[in-house]
């Protein structure tokens, strides 16, 4: 069982919620979040392994090619071009399809491998940590989720503590989920951003719950919405300066005694709810 | 000696558009005739890559420089390597920055502006 955690917008807790409800869930962890992947720095993993992502991109043989541009006309993605007297490559506009090398009459286009980031991979007792990279500069980050999510464990719970939006990113790490928690705060911002992910979950038909951080009973800005749409609200962390001075520091909030109570609550609607 | 100037509109009285790869039109001004020509920026419909592709357009229009203003990353590296110069135009007519150019006047664009990838 893959639970995704997300959220439409960013900085609402996702990693918070994710990385403490594996531990108390002794659930495999994995961070999705490949562009600024931050859950090893709660969870301490060791034993990191450590592995290439790569992707494909043609390699042209300048003296096959007969410059007839057809290559470029295949290219949905503008990552060839052609001057006077070569083809060019904008390596990082590539998006490995292969339709380039279909494309040439005279077989002058190969295809090499490129390090686009790494996955690596840790141990915290008996649970499995991973989480994918992405090499600073590199704009494509589904290759490395792909990579990522295709050899989980099909025994006991994967957390997939997913990147914030509603992108590509999102959606791939979507695929691979068979439950959802949409993580979010009371802010007009967060309201704005779950609404996208809430449509986003309702229409890969992944039944979710609402988990909502930083919460305020005197904050009314979720409320009419939740109502509205019928959304299960599956728990919430109180808005307290000690919980941000606990994450600053880098550490968990089961183990702080009066904050473990709220995800035993969230784990119990959790297996009510949504298992 | 042909130019093209990345423009806002379809005449030499249009402005400049200074983003290149996303600019409305591009008008093709040939020197010695004193004759134009409006092409339609392909590159601007582009999800992505959209310099590249207008830079492809004018390579395929085997034009000699460019007058405009934001060139990014990958556009600049295909203007400089088909040896098409690239010149700083600003915010006004076309037709005013074509008598600069004819008067030496425009700066000379020798380094890539700023990537745009991911501004929406």
């Amino acid at each position: 069982m893959n639970i995704a955690v997300l959220s439409g917008k960013g900085g609402t807790g996702k990693t918070t919620i994710a990385t403490n409800l594996a531990l108390l869930l002794e659930a495999n962890y994995v961070d999705c979040d490949v562009e600024e992947p931050n859950g090893f720095i709660f969870l301490e993993p060791e034993d990191i392994k450590s592995r290439d992502v790569e992707v494909e991109i043609p390699k042209i043989d300048q003296e096959k090619c007969i410059l007839c541009g057809d290559c470029i006309e295949a290219c949905k993605f503008n990552a060839l071009a052609k001057t006077k007297n070569k083809i060019i490559l904008f390596d990082k506009l590539c998006h490995s399809c292969g339709a380039c090398g279909l494309a040439c009459p005279t077989k002058a286009i190969e295809y090499t491998k490129r390090a686009i980031g790494k996955i690596e991979e840790g141990k915290r007792g008996n649970i499995s940590l991973k989480r994918g990279i992405m090499n600073i500069g590199e704009p494509m980050a589904v290759p490395i989720l792909k990579e990522l999510l295709k050899e989980l464990s099909e025994e006991g719970i994967n957390i997939l503590d997913s990147p914030p939006g509603t992108s590509c990113n999102v959606v791939n790490v979507l695929h691979y989920a068979h439950r959802a928690l949409l993580v979010t705060e009371p802010t007009a911002f967060g309201l704005h951003d779950l609404k996208m992910a809430v449509e986003l979950v309702k229409r890969l038909n992944i039944p979710f719950g609402l988990i909502i951080n930083k919460y305020d009973e005197n904050n009314p800005y979720l409320k009419e919405y939740m109502e509205e749409e019928n959304i299960e609200l599956i728990g919430k962390i109180p808005f307290r300066r000690e919980i941000a001075e606990n994450y600053s520091k880098g550490q968990t909030l089961i183990h702080v005694e009066k904050y473990r109570g709220y995800f035993q609550q969230i784990i119990g609607n959790i297996e009510e709810v949504l298992l | 000696m042909k130019i093209a100037l990345s423009s806002k509109g379809k005449d030499l009285n249009s402005s400049l558009d200074l983003r290149f790869g996303r600019c409305e039109y591009f008008i093709i001004y040939d020197l010695e005739s004193d004759e134009s020509k409006i092409i339609e920026n392909q590159g601007k419909h582009s999800s992505g890559g959209a310099g590249i592709a207008s830079a492809q357009q004018l390579i395929d229009q085997s034009v000699d420089g460019v007058i405009s203003s934001n060139i990014g990353p990958n556009a600049y590296e295909l203007l400089k390597n088909s040896d098409i110069r690239m010149y700083k135009g600003k915010n006004i007519p076309c037709k005013l920055l074509i008598e600069s150019f004819k008067r030496d006047e425009l700066e000379e664009i020798k380094e890539a502006g700023p990537s745009q990838k991911g501004v929406y």
